[in-house]
């Protein structure tokens, strides 16, 4: 590796400035260089006149090339005169391949006022809240434009697909909700017994589960987990066609993607989330009566008895209704975000993300609606 | 040093389960020369550049690369060789998350030691080079039409001044005029940084263009390499096929009359 003082030294002759470069001109000692040829830039400004020679360069290239010509460039700014001796023709080309690049001034982006841009970015995020509410009503209005044309001519509807996708989102989806709502019970009829202990009342912990499952608990858990789990590979599955163009190859061919793709998916959601709702439901309550079993000492029979003194079929119905509106808001979403997605890898990640925070929100929002709701017709 | 191969490929073998794609495959790549790499879709040409790289295992056989073996290098000089060659990828593969400035200063930030104010002024001096404008600096990948993308990707291979660049069909999903330009890019580009180019190509018209040597690979193996009268004479089937074709023999037409 050569030293500092080959790669470029400086000598005075009068008004005359000569340099001599040598070693390698290249890449690997780009930083060095760079700021011997500062430090020369500076000692020159008094210098008139500039030679350098270029004898001893055993290695030459763009970053030196560029280096070399930011220095000439530099003096011929100010009236300078330079000159470059010994220089091998071959690297002469690249020289002056680089006389004629960074010619524009660089414009550095305008400086925004920060209470300027934050009142911008809220209000971007307001109108964008608004377009989403937008986007997600008209997905809506589309599938049911889809569902009312597939009403009219039922053998249009795409039954492989939707069977195919009730395997993935449903059956398959019964062991991990089957394990997560088992846990959930359990934890809920711990918390109850062990608090309830307190006053004498470890019995109402059943009362506790039974209603809490079956109205909130279960058909939450189970939204939640279908949003992750189905949503999101819902928005990915669509976000990847988006991308290769599938989807206007299917709009070119006649076909309408709402009703080929995403009519037979949301279809599929809605009919899934029930039935995933009483599993998980079903599990929670088996949950909740092994822990009052083992940890509260009430044996099963005492579960189910006071389990059929605490809850009623309205409870269990509460939940039910609940579970077909929350599949269709995760489907809506999740589509409706699989078809934003632009043509890059990372709008695919940002559009996955979106639809799970979308979708869990909106779940949860709906829920509270329906808790008003329920409330005010006395359920 | 001119005599020595920069690229010395010899005896490989790769395959993946029962299937063997290069079979006892040699080749040598001189230096300074353009070499294009020819052969029908699932030959090989890309299992043979990617193996070449490192991105893919040999079962058998050896790949000298600047004069040192890829088998007996260790990790340190391995990342050392990489320093000094540069890939374009088929699909440009620009990462999606950085812009074109970064795409380029890319490289640059991982192996040099340089200040910001050099390091954006050599990532416009390559965008330049390649053909494009300081205003496309700050565009992200999505924006960029496919002959675009290719310059940046170009534009990224060279970032560090290799001495080797491996394309890989550069032409590829580009109209005639746009392939045309790039062939003369990379002829401008080999002159002017005294590039090593190995090539894989599908174009003819590249072949006939840029490429000082040419090697069909058939049947696992390479069946010719030389210059473009080479591959006119030989007597390979595929090869014959390929170079006397309908398409082929437009082109022939015209280098004749440019020999003659």
């Amino acid at each position: 590796m050569a030293s500092d003082a080959s790669l470029l030294t400086a000598k005075f002759k009068g008004d005359r400035l000569e340099l001599a470069a040598g070693g390698s001109w290249t890449a690997a000692n780009a930083g060095e260089l760079e700021s011997l040829v500062d430090g020369v830039a500076q000692d020159a400004a008094r210098a008139r006149n500039v030679s350098i020679d270029m004898g001893d360069v055993r290695q030459f290239d763009t970053y030196g090339a560029w280096l070399l010509e930011r220095l000439t460039r530099q003096w011929r700014g100010t009236g300078g005169v330079a000159s470059i001796v010994g220089m091998p023709e071959h690297d002469r080309t690249l020289l002056k391949e680089m006389s004629g690049v960074n010619r524009e001034p660089v414009q550095a982006p305008a400086r925004e006022n920060g209470l300027v841009s934050a009142l911008a970015a809220m209000g971007s995020g307001v109108a964008g809240f608004g377009r989403d509410l937008l986007t997600f009503v008209s997905m809506l209005g589309a599938i049911g434009m889809a569902g009312a044309r597939v009403l009219t001519r039922p053998r249009d509807f795409r039954f492989t697909s939707a069977v195919n996708q009730l395997d993935r989102v449903c059956w398959q989806a019964v062991p991990i909700i089957l394990l997560i709502t088992l846990l959930i019970g359990a934890i809920i009829a711990q918390q109850g017994i062990f608090h309830f202990r307190k006053f004498g009342a470890e019995m109402y912990a059943i009362d506790l589960v039974g209603i809490l499952i079956l109205r909130e608990v279960g058909v939450l858990i189970v939204a939640i987990m279908v949003a992750g789990r189905s949503g999101s590979s819902y928005t990915a599955e669509l976000g990847s066609m988006m991308m290769r163009e599938e989807v206007d190859a299917l709009r070119t061919m006649g076909f309408d993607p709402v009703e080929v793709l995403i009519l037979p998916r949301v279809l599929v959601l809605i009919v899934a989330m029930p039935v995933l709702t009483f599993i998980g439901s079903m599990a929670a309550l088996y949950g909740g009566g092994l822990v009052a079993w083992f940890y509260g000492g009430m044996s099963p029979e005492i579960y189910l008895a006071r389990l059929a003194d605490a809850i009623s079929i309205t409870h269990f119905k509460v939940g039910m209704i609940k579970a077909p509106f929350m599949g269709l808001v995760i489907g809506v979403v999740a589509c409706a975000e699989g078809l934003l997605v632009k043509g890059s890898a990372e709008s695919l990640g940002l559009q996955t993300t979106a639809s799970v925070v979308k979708s869990i929100f909106l779940v949860i929002v709906l829920d509270g609606l329906f808790a008003i709701f329920f409330a005010s017709i006395g359920m | 040093m001119k005599d020595k191969p920069v690229i010395s490929v010899k005896d490989l073998v790769v395959g993946f389960g029962d299937t063997t794609v290069l079979n006892h495959l040699s080749l040598d790549v001189r230096a300074g020369e353009i070499l294009g790499v020819v052969g029908g879709s699932g030959m090989g040409k890309s299992v043979l550049l990617r193996t070449i790289i490192g991105l893919l295992p040999k079962r058998h056989g050896t790949i000298e690369v600047l004069g040192i073996d890829q088998d007996q290098a260790n990790e340190e000089q391995r990342r050392a060789l990489e320093r000094r060659w540069g890939v374009l990828f088929q699909q440009g593969a620009l990462f999606s998350s950085l812009t074109v400035r970064q795409n380029v200063q890319f490289p640059m930030r991982e192996n040099l030691d340089i200040s910001q104010r050099l390091m954006d002024e050599v990532a416009l001096a390559k965008l330049e080079m390649v053909g494009l404008t300081p205003a496309d600096a700050d565009k992200f990948p999505a924006e960029l039409s496919g002959g675009m993308t290719k310059r940046v990707a170009l534009a990224r291979a060279l970032a560090l001044d290799p001495e080797i660049v491996f394309l890989d069909e550069p032409t590829s999903g580009l109209d005639p005029i746009s392939a045309g330009d790039f062939d003369a890019l990379i002829k401008t580009l080999q002159g002017t940084l005294g590039l090593t180019v190995f090539m894989v190509t599908h174009d003819l018209e590249s072949l006939y263009t840029v490429c000082d040597r040419i090697a069909a690979l058939a049947d696992g193996h390479i069946v010719a390499v030389g210059p473009m009268q080479t591959m006119l004479e030989c007597t390979h089937p595929w090869v014959q096929t390929y170079f006397q074709g309908k398409r082929g023999e437009m082109l022939t037409g015209r280098v004749s009359q440019l020999v003659n």
